[in-house]
């Protein structure tokens, strides 16, 4: 395991794509009171660098990935994007939702082709690089197909074609494959990868699942349960890219690698749920 | 159920009725009719009024003039509670201070408007069109309410974040979910402002179904009011079957409640 104070390895990166600095998120409940949901939390993110934050379901990670997001106002530390303090929402940011957040009233092919129309492109313009896009996500013979029509996966792919297609500097990912069956998981995974590895943006994605979390990832980064989570792992995935996010689940570095995560994770685990039993 | 079974058994239902209305009103069952003609006419005095009705080209004017203040009170109505519901919805301080007001004239039943607006709009089209105007009006509105504050938060953020403006989020989010929400009370509301527009007539005017139906109904000619009953009828299932073709085609975006639809 990484020391979260070891300095980092300077690879070709210059600058950091998504810095949390003392990062305290909390909610008002009804009737007055505060949650303290996320606690002092700092995040690094390189450039070209895929971290994955895990930990027990409802520890804030998902709050953590919408501060970054812009979608919620921390209350205490600073968010940096791309070196510069974010301000309002994260225009810079694609954001690959857990829930379908494709259009329903639009095709494949118009919601994919929103986000170039939104950004002033020409429609037609817009639509042939839709096409292309979803051809890369294996959806060409579906351009013209309403999200109802589509399977779950299928509806995934167009999400991360309509965020793909404005070639946003950072990804940001939310449970993206968590509704999808196992062997789903793995074919987005891999289409993930695959896509990433042509232009290597910051990707900073949130699982619940280890395995998903080291098969992809560069870095795993574990969160302690809820509430006043804070990160309390950091652990470098040193397998070799480019990887099968199936194949690569055989390897025995991989086992390893779970085997010491898992331990620390467990006990987080072990704590949400012992807390509800309590 | 097969499509053949299923229409048959409808037909047989109709035919039933009709067979019962005939026996009641021809037939002497222990020497009394069931179904007296001056109450009740009969079938073929029925049929033979709504031939002539359409023979002598008279019902044509009565059907247009219907038609158009049905039409005029849905477009006039739908434009407001579009402009009213989106305002509402986007402005809650707004929507808080009408609240009550908007429940007082909305509890309110609307046929008693009629009198006041023919004393405002005088006994032509305008006064039926106003009466259709105040029922389609909040039935759309409150429909484009919803619509708008029922935007999934997950596609609202999602819109935000690819960087769309409000004109764009207007466009691109708002309007169509609202649209949905307007077009599955579409029914509803065409069969509203028909019904505004034959109370209207109904209670004064001098052309038009209900104007008609009133006129037969004055001289006890029953055949009269069930001929232009089996009219309105027939003309409120034409313009349900329109409206169904226009919903199918503009909500083609939308899941059917069905199994076997791929």
């Amino acid at each position: 395991m990484d020391s979260l104070g070891a300095p980092r390895p300077t690879r070709d990166v210059a600058a950091s794509a998504i810095r949390l600095d003392g990062v305290r998120i909390a909610f008002r409940l009804e009737g007055g009171a505060t949650y303290e949901a996320v606690a002092d939390t700092s995040i690094e993110v390189a450039e070209n660098e895929f971290v994955a934050i895990v930990g027990p379901t409802g520890c804030g990670k998902s709050t953590l990935l919408n501060a970054v997001a812009g979608l919620l106002k921390p209350v205490a530390g600073r968010v940096d994007v791309l070196g510069r303090p974010l301000a309002g929402l994260c225009r810079e940011a694609g954001y690959l939702f857990q829930q379908d957040a494709v259009m329903p009233w639009k095709t494949a092919l118009d919601n994919v082709a929103l986000g170039l129309e939104v950004a002033g492109r020409s429609r037609s313009e817009a639509r042939d690089e839709a096409r292309a896009w979803l051809g890369r996500v294996g959806l060409a013979r579906f351009t013209d197909r309403y999200p109802h029509q589509l399977s779950g996966g299928q509806r995934k792919r167009v999400g991360l074609a309509q965020v793909l297609i404005r070639h946003p500097k950072i990804l940001l990912m939310d449970e993206p494959f968590g509704p999808l069956d196992a062997q789903t998981r793995q074919i987005m995974g891999n289409l993930l990868l695959d896509l990433w590895a042509a232009d290597r943006k910051a990707v900073l994605f949130v699982t619940h699942d280890l395995e998903e979390a080291i098969a992809l990832s560069d870095r795993v980064l574990i969160m302690s349960a809820g509430p006043t989570a804070r990160i309390i792992g950091d652990h470098r995935i040193d397998l070799a890219r480019p990887r099968d996010a199936a194949d690569i689940r055989l390897d025995p570095r991989f086992h390893e690698l779970h085997r010491t995560i898992w331990g620390q994770l467990k006990a987080e685990v072990i704590k949400t749920y012992g807390g509800e039993d309590a | 159920m097969s499509r053949v079974k299923l229409l048959s058994l409808q037909i047989l239902v109709g035919v039933v009725l009709l067979a019962v209305w005939w026996i009641g009103s021809n037939v002497k069952i222990f020497g009394v009719l069931l179904l007296p003609p001056f109450f009740f006419s009969t079938p073929e005095a029925v049929f033979a009024r709504v031939v002539r009705m359409f023979a002598t080209g008279m019902i044509w004017k009565h059907l247009a003039v219907t038609l158009i203040e049905t039409a005029l009170a849905f477009a006039i109505g739908a434009i407001g509670g579009i402009v009213f519901g989106f305002w509402f919805a986007r402005k809650p301080t707004v929507a808080a201070v009408f609240d009550p007001y908007l429940k007082m004239i909305n509890a309110l039943p609307r046929v008693v408007l009629a009198p006041i607006f023919m004393l405002w709009l005088g006994l032509g089209i305008w006064s039926k069109v106003a009466l259709g105007v105040t029922l389609v009006f909040f039935i759309v509105f409150f429909n484009v309410y919803q619509g708008v504050k029922e935007v999934s938060p997950v596609v609202l953020a999602n819109a935000r974040l690819m960087g769309m403006n409000e004109r764009q989020l207007f466009r691109h989010v708002y309007w169509p979910s609202a649209l949905s929400w307007m077009f599955s009370s579409l029914h509803t509301s065409v069969g509203f402002a028909l019904v505004g527009a034959v109370v209207g007539e109904y209670l004064g005017s001098s052309a038009g179904l209900g104007y008609l139906i009133h006129q037969a109904e004055g001289v006890f000619d029953i055949a009269g009011v069930f001929a232009g009953m089996l009219v309105l009828a027939a003309f409120v299932l034409v313009i349900d079957w329109a409206v169904t073709a226009i919903e199918d085609r503009l909500l083609v975006w939308r899941p059917r409640n069905s199994l076997n639809d791929a």
